[in-house]
């Protein structure tokens, strides 16, 4: 029994509409449900998936679309009710936040005319409509924080354009996380200020290194996101790269300038370490997968280049704090982690011989692919350099395989995994299935935009997954990360008790995860 | 790349100075950053013109031609300096341009005979009998559908008129000239409610009350307002604000202050007593008397603003009981109409939306000069009408901030802090926010000769506000 329900003029944003959908698909009875805007694309989804009538094709994109499919009418028709209730309840949420505290208006002049001092417009619309507000923003002198993704690249390079021309910021399109002025911006971990700053095309990226950067002792000044296009693309060249270098290196209250990037067109990784030397302040790179640092030239005296995030974190903070840089392998001793590995890789069965790594976060995931890769052989995943080791099923995994699992073939229709933990672990009950799977390796990121326990949604399925591999007679070893500072709502301590208590090894940062569980599998494969 | 010079001292200001965020989107960024202590305003942003490419991307090149924003603050500052003033009574034939005997005036966008809805056709033949042109309901039908009597707007001719607007060449007129610009405009006087000519009714009491208003009212209140002198609209329908008015749909306040101004002068008068006493009777048993004063006030003082090249100014809103329609400054004389919509509103009792006409009438103007819906939180005792509380009051006035260019600096609203009100409506922030000017009105009966069945709040018809812009960006689109 198909049910379409159009309710006019009922806008919402997708996010919201994604965890409706998801709680209604939770709920008895109903064997399909989608909540969503009545745009070209979702009605089309809507026709596939066999809903059709005329409140459909009159539909339009500020009009909310319920469709539900269900066991018989009268469950249809509860769950629809039920979906209306949802959006419901967060109008009104919205409309008692509105009462206590949240200003809201109904434009970006409006809202300007409230906060005539605003300076940073955050965009997180659908990406067809957030050039042009963005553009608006810039064109009332506000630096623009773009989260949003769909961008389309013309439009990424004439608003940047626009904008350097006017000497402001435009973080993004696909920008996750920033800290500006000791302010965290969407997804962001509470950070102490310090003197390191910081300026990332990597989400991820900025948010392990910042967090490790305040476990070291130092702290963030500034951390500016670029979006991932502004270094890799030739055509945007940089431009929010060199601007935020540029700045970070007149700002008084910076002493260490620290830059996270997978590898950039060739043109603009030179004129980004030409900015770095002319900074004069120490600053120290990390470029994710650089096979050749050749490319770079010769790095000035002043940059230093990091060997993965950790190491990038560690010298920033030695720097900051004017302490030697001491590489570090293992926050634990040598006998310690030979004595983990001894009772992790224990217990295993014969046919286990496989990693997965299971990422919430882009740049972790490709983190641990560069890392495993030259340690276990060919690595599995919808991340790769290589087309050949890319999954032709994102869905299954083959021998080693590190999946991404915010990658958009993993979000369509779901919100991003570090906000619905459910991607992850219906993923996680699917390969608890496989008896060739040794060990898993994941990440967990805290922080502002973040699940609120992460690690209490993937408690129960780790140990699912445990108990099975148990039961055919082997062992299944988990090794984790915690990204997140002390100050992060979900509780870094908290969390981590939590993976523990589920019979994860934590470690303290992504890299020593990886190597860990490389660690596990070669003494698996060597008995 | 070589290495441009890089001006940095507007990041520096933002890494220096304290954050102050617009967010639009996920509104958990907006709570994350104010419960952190940092000034934050959240964006109640849905799809802009619904999300019509076209219409988008003519609001971008409306957007990108300069001279419109300076024709808007031109078309604000005449609204502005608008001075309506009340300077006589006239009779329509020898004081409305171009008016004529077999010419019927009405209320919205032209219309012809046969499109008319219930309540215009009935004043349409009220007023073709009250002329004498037609002796029965019926030969007035029949006249009306002939072709020998001419139809035009009220609005072609410097007029305005409630509901139906039905103005005839004997009827009394109002006389309010502008004298900022030395404009006029006109309008009928106010019957009463119940059953009355604006509300479609046409039997002998409405006829004889007509004849009454041109026969005795009319003549004492124009021997009245010459001892006076002009009275100032301005400083009237201010005041009226301040004492829980809003200019439209309640009209109380501003009744009671013109008897206040006339009476003294109606004392003096030699007429009859029984005259002068059923005049002050009238007035004070009809507490929408005003209304047909603060209609020609904003009219002549919109009316200024109508034609400025480039302005995206809505000069004219205007209901017809079949379609509703604007006009737009810089488009001048052409009207954008759309299906007139059916009021939400309450009900007298015995009657329900089932009765209801559709929305008609010209005393939009009120809105369209930035009081009635547009002051609803300057009327506590009518909040029924918007949703029940002053805080639903107050919202749809802050919402009309929204979509206008400016605020009054004359017309004020006590419960904001004296706030002006949102003035100057844009058709281009209409189309760009999706909010719609909120309009009050009355609510006339389906049929003709029942009259009046309640009031409400009014949703007009999206389509003329992006069909204006689709046609403002074709003439002044960069």
């Amino acid at each position: 029994m198909k049910l379409l329900r159009v309710r006019k003029d009922s806008y919402h944003d997708s996010v919201f509409l994604m965890l409706a959908t998801q709680e209604l698909k939770a709920s008895g009875g109903v064997l399909d449900a989608v909540v969503a805007m009545g745009t070209d694309m979702n009605r089309e989804l809507l026709s596939d998936m066999g809903f059709s009538g005329p409140d459909l094709d009159g539909a339009g994109p500020n009009d909310l679309v319920v469709a539900v499919e269900a066991g018989d009418a009268a469950k249809a028709e509860a769950a629809a009710a039920r979906a209306l209730e949802l959006v419901d309840r967060k109008k009104s949420a919205a409309a008692a936040s509105g009462g206590t505290g949240l200003a809201r208006s109904g434009s970006l002049d409006a809202a300007l005319g409230r906060l005539p001092g605003a300076n940073l417009a955050v965009i997180s619309l659908p990406g067809a409509y957030a050039a042009r507000e963005a553009r608006k923003a810039l064109d009332r002198g506000l630096h623009v924080m773009l989260f949003s993704d769909n961008v389309p690249l013309e439009e990424e390079i004439a608003l940047k354009r626009h904008a350097s021309a006017k000497g402001l910021l435009v973080m993004g399109p696909d920008c996750g996380t920033a800290i500006v002025n000791g302010q965290p911006l969407c997804f962001a971990n509470v950070v102490r200020r310090g003197t390191v700053g910081v300026a990332a095309a990597s989400g991820t990226g900025l948010q392990e290194v910042t967090c490790l950067v305040d476990r070291y002792g130092a702290g963030i000044s500034q951390a500016v996101g670029t979006g991932g296009r502004d270094l890799k693309n030739a055509a945007v060249g940089g431009r929010t790269m060199l601007l935020a270098v540029a700045a970070l290196a007149a700002d008084p209250a910076t002493s260490v300038i620290v830059v996270i990037s997978k590898p950039p067109a060739p043109d603009t990784a030179l004129a980004v370490m030409e900015a770095l030397s002319r900074s004069g302040k120490p600053c120290v790179v990390h470029l994710l997968g650089l096979k050749d640092p050749a490319v770079l030239g010769k790095p000035a005296a002043n940059v230093h280049l990091a060997s993965d995030l950790e190491d990038c974190a560690r010298r920033a903070a030695a720097l900051a704090r004017g302490e030697p840089h001491r590489p570090v392998e293992w926050d634990l001793s040598e006998a310690e982690i030979e004595r983990i590995v001894e009772r992790e890789a224990s217990g295993f069965a014969p046919a286990q011989r496989h990693l997965r790594g299971l990422y919430t976060g882009g740049t972790l995931a490709d983190e641990a692919l560069f890392l495993l890769q030259p340690l276990l052989g060919p690595v599995w995943s919808n991340n790769q350099t290589d087309p050949a080791l890319v999954p032709p099923d994102p869905q299954v995994s083959t021998g080693h395989t590190i999946v991404d699992l915010g990658d958009d073939v993993f979000t369509v229709g779901r919100p991003h995994p570090m906000i619905d933990p459910s991607t992850r672990t219906d993923r996680l009950d699917k390969e608890a299935e496989d008896p060739s799977v040794a060990v898993l390796l994941l990440d967990l990121v805290l922080g502002y935009g973040s699940h609120p326990d992460p690690a209490g949604a993937l408690a129960p399925r780790l140990e699912a997954a445990r108990a099975k591999a148990a039961a055919r007679g082997g062992r299944l070893s988990v090794v984790a990360s915690v990204t997140g500072t002390p100050s992060d709502f979900q509780g870094l301590e908290d969390q981590k008790r939590k993976l523990e208590a589920a019979g994860a090894v934590v470690m303290p940062s992504n890299r020593q995860a990886a190597r860990l569980a490389a660690r596990i599998l070669q003494k698996g494969a060597a008995r | 790349m070589s290495a441009e010079p890089m001006n940095v001292k507007p990041v520096l200001g933002l890494f220096s100075g304290d954050l102050a965020v617009v967010n639009l989107g996920l509104e958990g960024f907006a709570e994350t950053l104010a419960g952190r202590g940092v000034p934050t305003v959240q964006v109640d942003w849905k799809p802009p013109a619904g999300g019509r490419k076209d219409v988008i991307e003519a609001l971008d090149a409306i957007a990108r031609n300069p001279r419109v924003a300076e024709a808007n603050a031109e078309a604000l500052s005449r609204i502005l300096a608008g001075k309506p003033t009340l300077v006589g009574i006239g009779t329509a034939l020898d004081t409305v341009p171009g008016m004529a005997r077999d010419l019927i005036l009405h209320a919205g966008p032209p219309v012809a005979w046969k499109d008319m809805a219930g309540p215009l056709r009935g004043a349409v033949i009220g007023g073709l009998l009250y002329e004498g042109l037609a002796s029965t309901p019926e030969e007035a039908q029949t006249l009306a559908a002939s072709g020998k009597v001419r139809f035009e707007p009220c609005h072609h001719h410097s007029a305005v008129g409630p509901m139906a607007g039905v103005m005839t060449a004997s009827m009394p007129v109002w006389i309010v000239e502008n004298q900022a610009f030395g404009n006029r405009a006109y309008c009928t006087l106010n019957e009463g409610l119940g059953k009355v000519l604006r509300y479609g009714a046409y039997s002998r009491e409405v006829l004889d009350r007509l004849r009454w208003m041109a026969e005795r009212l009319a003549p004492v209140l124009a021997k009245a307002l010459a001892l006076r002198g002009p009275i100032d609209m301005k400083s009237l329908i201010a005041q009226v604000l301040q004492m829980g008015d809003e200019g439209h749909n309640r009209n109380r306040a501003g009744t009671s202050l013109v008897i206040r101004e006339l009476a003294p002068h109606l004392a003096l008068l030699d007429e009859p007593k029984e005259d002068i006493s059923k005049v002050f009777s009238f007035l004070n048993g009809n507490d929408h008397f005003f209304l047909n004063l603060t209609m020609p006030s904003a009219k002549c003082t919109v009316d200024a603003a109508l034609g400025i090249e480039a302005s995206s100014v809505i000069a004219t809103m205007a209901r017809n009981g079949t379609e509703f329609g604007i006009r737009v400054s810089g488009l001048g004389e052409r009207w954008f109409t759309g299906p007139a919509s059916v009021v939400e509103g309450l009900y007298l009792p015995g009657f329900s939306a089932a009765d209801a006409a559709r929305d008609v009438g010209d005393s939009v103007i009120t809105e369209t000069s930035g009081i009635g819906g547009f002051a609803m939180a300057a009327a506590p005792a009518i909040v029924k009408f918007v949703g029940g509380t002053p805080e639903d009051a107050l919202n749809v006035t802050r919402r009309m901030y929204e979509i206008t260019v400016g605020e009054n600096d004359a017309y004020r609203i006590p419960a904001l802090d004296f706030r002006g009100t949102p003035t100057g409506i844009d058709v281009c922030k209409v189309v760009e926010t999706g909010i719609l000017p909120a309009i009050n009105t009355g609510i006339a009966h389906r049929e003709p000769g029942i009259g009046m069945v309640g009031a409400g709040l009014v949703k007009p018809p999206a389509n003329c506000f992006t069909d204006a812009v689709l046609a403002f960006a074709e003439k002044y689109g960069n």
